[in-house]
């Protein structure tokens, strides 16, 4: 009885285990696929990025459904509700506790700008506070709004100079 | 009920008067003898429930300060008003109510934090939304809505990143309805719009 195999990879016996690239699409295509995100939730936008995680909706499509509440472990923070300025300092900390390379997504009005809190209490943009990669309008934005920022900012780092950051100083 | 309540208060504290409400009914009550007329208004009035602490400032009248009370009842729908007016309009203060009802503590607090009133007797009288250092009392007459430039409360983190309290920009705002006319007209908007962000407000 003859074995019937079908290559649907490449051959390695034919192309010698080497695939030529560039070490930046390489380190993209692996950063930019599997983003995982620091659920930043502070308001009710945090409402709309547990719809963007759930099953309508459904982030893992786009690689980013491993939410981790411990920074070490995430690489963009999507800061998801208004940042009072008792509030800012910890965003900031957090911040420097993730491992580079990392992102960060304002998510609505109030982390874009502060929104219609134009009040003593509330910092008037994260990125007073944090660099900011992607703004996502809207208040709340939809959930599609966040995966079109997600989408974004996986166009974003898939244009980096990765592999000559690596040898540089990092933020 | 009503009569019967203000005659109450009255035959024990002549001074209470009954206070101008559109709703419950209301008292003013002598700074002096609020913490005995509260304890008699739970112990024997039944209005066993502690509501809400708030104050009002007056701006510029003397007394400048009023703290206000509401409490309810567990055995049927009333509620009432106290309100006092606190001694001194630079410093004030009003007696601390957390001894007849533990839920007093974080609504004194508050009323601290926001209007800057001191609590005495208060077991723990400290800011409760702003933090600790901050320097002004944000819900006084004379606090800009917009506030006013104040370092980060976590000093590290400002001098790091340069940020600290901004005034916000109000850009014609607060944004207040007329209060007037057909509602499709009567949409809250700046006071101001003849500028914005991008171009500043002339002087």
């Amino acid at each position: 009885m003859a074995v019937h195999t079908k290559e649907i990879a490449y051959n390695s016996k034919i192309e010698g285990e080497v695939i030529v690239s560039r070490a930046d699409a390489v380190i993209n295509w692996i950063r930019s696929n599997s983003m995982w995100p620091m659920p930043m939730g502070l308001a009710c936008c945090a409402i709309e990025l547990m719809a963007a995680a759930s099953s309508r909706f459904d982030i893992a499509r786009f690689g980013a459904e491993v939410m981790r509440f411990s920074p070490r472990q995430a690489d963009v923070m999507i800061v998801a509700g208004t940042v009072t300025y008792k509030m800012a300092g910890a965003v900031r900390r957090i911040y420097d506790q993730m491992a580079s390379p990392k992102w960060v997504i304002a998510m609505g009005a109030c982390a874009s700008s502060g929104g219609m809190y134009r009040s003593y209490a509330v910092l008037q943009g994260v990125d007073r506070v944090v660099p900011v990669d992607v703004y996502i309008s809207g208040c709340p934005p939809r959930p599609e709004a966040l995966l079109d920022g997600l989408l974004k900012l996986q166009d974003k780092v898939k244009h980096e100079r990765s592999a000559k950051n690596l040898l540089t100083a990092t933020t | 009920m009503s009569e019967t309540l203000l005659s109450h208060l009255q035959a024990k504290w002549p001074a209470v008067t009954a206070r101008d409400s559109l709703d419950c009914e209301a008292f003013t009550i002598p700074v002096d003898h609020l913490a005995a007329a509260a304890k008699f208004l739970r112990d024997e009035m039944k209005f066993d429930l502690l509501l809400d602490v708030t104050a009002v400032d007056w701006d510029k009248e003397s007394p400048r300060f009023t703290v206000v009370y509401h409490l309810g009842t567990t055995t049927g729908p009333d509620y009432i008003r106290l309100a006092a007016d606190c001694p001194d309009d630079e410093s004030p203060t009003a007696p601390s109510l957390t001894g007849l009802w533990p839920a007093a503590n974080w609504h004194e607090r508050e009323t601290y934090d926001m209007f800057g009133i001191r609590f005495n007797g208060h077991p723990d009288l400290r800011r409760i939304l702003m933090w600790d250092d901050y320097p002004h009392y944000p819900l006084r007459k004379d606090f800009p809505l917009a506030g006013i430039e104040t370092p980060l409360p976590d000093f590290e983190i400002g001098e790091k990143t340069g940020a600290d309290l901004q005034p916000a920009p109000m850009a014609g705002g607060p944004f207040v309805s007329a209060g007037s006319g057909r509602s499709s007209q009567d949409e809250p908007r700046a006071k101001d719009q003849s500028w914005t962000e991008a171009k500043p407000k002339p002087n």
